[in-house]
């Protein structure tokens, strides 16, 4: 298998089995917005209602699993986005 | 450190994707002389990588705060800053769109921090230190260093947008100054550790086209930086 494909094996590996293990404490910005007070200004406030809200792929009861599975989907929707782009921007290279 | 709709003023989300896109169309020109064929699956994978990887918050303070990785100095060394720019935008997008993780308003800001700013304040360390510092253990030390001032880098810009729109929640900028570069000093430690282990791993692996045969390509991507 080609260098490139086994680092996206091991980001799909990461995403099912490593984010489900991830710490849940608030992130550095989280942390400073809970201790200064201002971190109910960003709740109830999302403009675009997710999908997959809070990374957990809705309807699967098993907190773990959703975790996966939302990591797994979101790591080939990434993947796809990333090499579209990349074509994208290479090709107006090719036509000009 | 993602930001959510909310937390910004309207002059200062506005103005951050005003600025986010004049720098990223600037960063696609200059990637169009980068990138080649070889390099768009590299691109669509590393974006993956780094997605999968922001997943996993490890804890900085059990309990308490916890931090997960950036990427941009990650990205930037290994395909380059501009390439990195597109990369982390990507990743930004991707997850405000589908997983309700930073705002659509605050896009702008959070691509300017994470996907401009960091890159590029990764990137300028990285090709500093590297120049300064020989040998291998030289350029590890020089990874670190650059992840660690990108993270750095993303958290000061994150806390000059929230004090910009002190009318949002009357937090003065020093206040909010401290404890974001505080946390994000310890957080930065887990993001220079990681992105050490992932740049000898992938590059082992032949990732970055750096193995026996790949070394023009390296050669030319570096000489189509800063």
């Amino acid at each position: 298998m080609k260098a490139v494909y086994k680092v996206l094996l091991i980001a799909l590996l990461v995403a099912a089995v490593l984010s489900p293990l991830a710490s849940s404490s608030p992130d550095g910005l989280e942390r400073v917005a809970t201790d200064l007070g201002f971190i109910d200004k960003g709740e109830g406030k999302n403009i675009i209602d997710a999908l997959i809200p809070d990374y957990l792929f809705p309807g699967i009861e098993n907190e773990a699993v959703a975790t996966a599975a939302a990591g797994v989907l979101g790591t080939l929707i990434t993947f796809g986005a990333a090499y579209g782009l990349a074509r994208l921007v290479k090709k107006r290279e090719a036509g000009r | 450190m993602h930001i959510p709709d909310g937390f910004l003023n309207v002059q200062t989300w506005a103005s951050a994707y005003l600025i986010s896109a004049g720098s990223l169309s600037y960063g696609i020109k200059k990637s169009r002389e980068d990138l080649s064929d070889r390099q768009v699956p590299r691109l669509g994978v590393m974006a993956a990588f780094i997605f999968a990887a922001q997943m996993v918050n490890f804890p900085v303070v059990a309990g308490v705060a916890s931090g997960h990785l950036l990427g941009a100095a990650l990205a930037a060394i290994l395909l380059g800053p501009w390439s990195a720019s597109l990369i982390l935008t990507t990743v930004l997008a991707i997850q405000m769109l589908f997983f309700g993780d930073g705002g659509f308003t605050a896009l702008g800001a959070n691509v300017l921090n994470m996907a401009v700013v960091a890159v590029l304040a990764g990137f300028a360390a990285y090709k500093l230190f590297s120049r300064i510092l020989p040998g291998a253990l030289g350029r590890n030390v020089s990874i670190f260093i650059a992840s660690w001032l990108s993270v750095m880098a993303a958290a000061l810009m994150t806390a000059l947008e929230l004090g910009l729109s002190y009318s949002v929640h009357q937090v003065p900028v020093t206040l909010i100054l401290i404890p974001m570069l505080g946390w994000h000093m310890l957080i930065g430690i887990g993001e220079g550790l990681i992105t050490v282990a992932v740049v000898n791993f992938v590059e082992k692996l032949g990732f970055a086209g750096s193995r026996p045969g790949g070394g023009t390509e390296v050669r030319h991507r570096h000489e189509g930086g800063l």
